[in-house]
């Protein structure tokens, strides 16, 4: 199976996930047994793992090993096998970039698997609980949206659940000999996006806020808007610096998708702006949503990003013109 | 005494066979290197001066690549983050002198790689020759893309993939990011001929042929090529310039200055073939 079919595959079965929400995010949406994750070294410190659902960014060193999203469980095992050929250090930290399942539903197998950093006072009251697990740090919407009240259902099970969250809009690590920082977008693929930057290995991983393979996947039921997702490529420009020209300097792993640098970025966000000023002002002369989606704003680009049978061209419109247009 | 002599006589056939064989081309290949000169005498306006707005004609798009093009707005390449994008290898030929140069293994003198320099924007390319596959689909595209060549003959054959979004005109009309190439390096004495075909499953109807000629320059040498972006236009963040479909009066001017209908200027296909020029003829239509 070529991995673009892969890929899209996998959007269309996470994708039921928020689309019919709240789902469980620990079922399995299809057969695993024949994926496989490929490994890519990106540079410095930092890998791409690709196989079934959002990619995974590795960052391994001295201190350990630190991925940011984590699959579906079914893969844990492959996952953790493709991580021990990059380390043989423990895994300490999962940053999850966001809620959805194609990025979290391997959380809970991935975080028994690793070991919290933990010494002194704390190993000793504690014990062996202390360093028990992995950490999963996030945006505190991404908890929200994870979780639910005492006596309610939640989508995801506990242990799959961010065990380290941040409420502001950044939050900063020193791993493996470099500063991790950990950006949140508000509402652009949901209301809880982080992405994550490694300033030495000079590697951002953007979770779904740019991907290679579709349109973007905006959430609206989970806060996501066109403009937070405009913004969110704009923050995403704004880190990198190219060698020359577009190129070389910032790599960048995105949600789903091909690894990337400075062009590729550039090239969805002037996709994704101009097919938002269009439908701008289709709204602004008063057209309904069929009358947009009839105009055929996205035509272009269709054959770039139009193929999905989860996130279609029609989705995705649906998607920008209701963020777009005034509520009453 | 004779006995003794047929070892000497057998080093010399073989002396004489090796001195053969060395002079021989290998597999066909011959030489490549050195700087060649680019010859502006085919489609000028496509190269130096660059493309009308609207010239679409005689390219083999589909119409969602036309649109790409009529939505286009000059204004984009003021953007700082746009004033360097080097051209793509696939467009590359098109513009200025180019140094050739071979990589070889030193111990097996097998050819490891041909390296090509552009003169434009400096880019710089590799065509593996050593057999080596081409990387996974997950892997980096680039500009120039990954090469991998191999002989036809005296003619150098390379397939590129891997390439970032590029250009099939630099007027807007989009080469996507899935396109694969396929180039003929062929040297007559001291000219070289350089063809291009693009295949693009997502913006073209058919595959895209060009042509471009270089002549051996014996002096040659290629100047550097510094680019440095700088802020043009003070814009609100995250501006992109582009028309709205159906706004952009420009496309008009092409077909105005030269009298060339509509439909032909907008390209397609059918607007590659003579029978396309004879049906606009037997219509009535005269180019200015």
């Amino acid at each position: 199976m070529r991995m673009t079919q892969i890929i899209l595959a996998t959007l269309a079965a996470a994708g039921l996930a928020f689309a019919q929400a709240p789902a469980r995010a620990g079922a399995a949406p299809q057969n695993f047994d024949n994926v496989e994750i490929h490994t890519l070294p990106a540079q410095g410190s930092v890998y791409m793992l690709v196989g079934s659902g959002g990619n995974i960014t590795v960052q391994a060193g001295k201190d350990g090993v630190l991925i940011v999203d984590t699959e579906y469980a079914a893969l844990a095992d492959k996952i953790l096998a493709a991580i021990k050929k990059i380390s043989d250090e423990p895994l300490r930290y999962i940053i999850n970039t966001h809620y959805h399942p194609d990025h979290t539903n391997g959380n809970e197998r991935l975080r028994k698997a690793g070991a919290t950093i933990a010494g002194g006072n704390v190993a000793g009251d504690l014990g062996a609980e202390a360093s028990a697990g992995a950490q999963i740090i996030a945006h505190v919407n991404v908890l929200d949206r994870m979780s639910a009240p005492t006596g309610q259902q939640a989508s995801a099970p506990q242990g799959a659940w961010p065990t380290d969250t941040f409420i502001g809009n950044e939050k900063k690590l020193w791993f493996n000999n470099e500063g991790v920082e950990i950006i949140h977008i508000a509402n652009a693929h949901t209301d809880g996006d982080s992405i994550v930057y490694f300033r030495k290995s000079d590697v951002i991983s953007t979770g779904d806020l740019f991907v290679t393979t579709t349109y973007p996947i905006i959430d609206v039921a989970a806060g996501g808007t066109i403009n937070g997702y405009i913004e969110g490529l704009n923050r995403i420009i704004d880190l990198i610096v190219p060698v020359y020209g577009q190129e070389g300097g910032t790599l960048v792993i995105p949600g789903h998708g091909r690894l990337c640098d400075l062009g590729d970025v550039l090239n969805y966000r002037e996709m994704v702006t101009i097919i938002r000023d269009r439908v701008q002002d289709m709204i602004k002369k008063g057209m309904t949503l069929e009358q947009v989606k009839a105009a055929k704003p996205t035509f272009d680009y269709d054959p770039l990003y139009g193929s999905s049978t989860f996130w279609t061209t029609d989705r995705f419109v649906e998607a920008v013109y209701k963020t777009l247009t005034p509520k009453k | 005494m004779k006995y003794l002599q047929r070892p000497k006589i057998a080093h010399r056939l073989l002396l004489i066979a090796a001195t053969a064989l060395l002079c021989m081309p290998a597999f066909g290949q011959i030489n490549l290197s050195g700087v060649w000169q680019n010859q502006l005498d085919e489609d000028f306006p496509d190269r130096l001066a660059g493309p009308e707005l609207g010239d679409f004609a005689g390219l083999p798009i589909n119409a969602p690549d036309r649109l790409r093009g009529e939505t286009w707005d000059a204004s984009l390449i003021t953007l700082p983050e746009y004033q360097c994008r080097v051209h793509p290898s696939d467009y590359a030929s098109a513009f200025a002198d180019i140094r050739i140069w071979e990589e070889y293994d030193r111990d097996s003198q097998n050819l490891v790689a041909i390296h090509l320099h552009h003169f434009a924007w400096a880019t710089e390319r590799t065509i593996w020759m050593d057999g080596r596959p081409h990387p996974p689909e997950y892997a980096l595209h680039t500009a120039m893309g990954f090469s991998t060549g191999k002989w036809d003959g005296d003619i150098l054959t390379v397939t590129t993939d891997h390439l970032k979004e590029g250009w099939f005109r630099r007027n807007g009309l989009a080469r996507s990011d899935r396109a694969v190439v396929t180039e003929h390096f062929i040297r007559h004495d001291n000219g070289l001929t350089w063809v291009t075909v693009v295949n693009d499953p997502a913006y073209l109807e058919e595959p895209l042929f060009r042509s471009r000629d270089y002549v051996f320059s014996v002096a040659g040498q290629i100047a550097p090529y510094p680019c440095e972006s700088v802020e043009e236009i003070i814009r609100p963040r995250g501006v992109i310039p582009h028309h709205l479909p159906g706004t952009n009066t420009f496309l008009k001017e092409y077909q105005d200055r030269h009298g060339i209908p509509a439909d032909a200027a907008m390209g397609g296909a059918k607007t590659m073939y003579p029978e396309y020029r004879a049906k606009l003829k037997g219509a009535g239509v005269q180019p200015k």
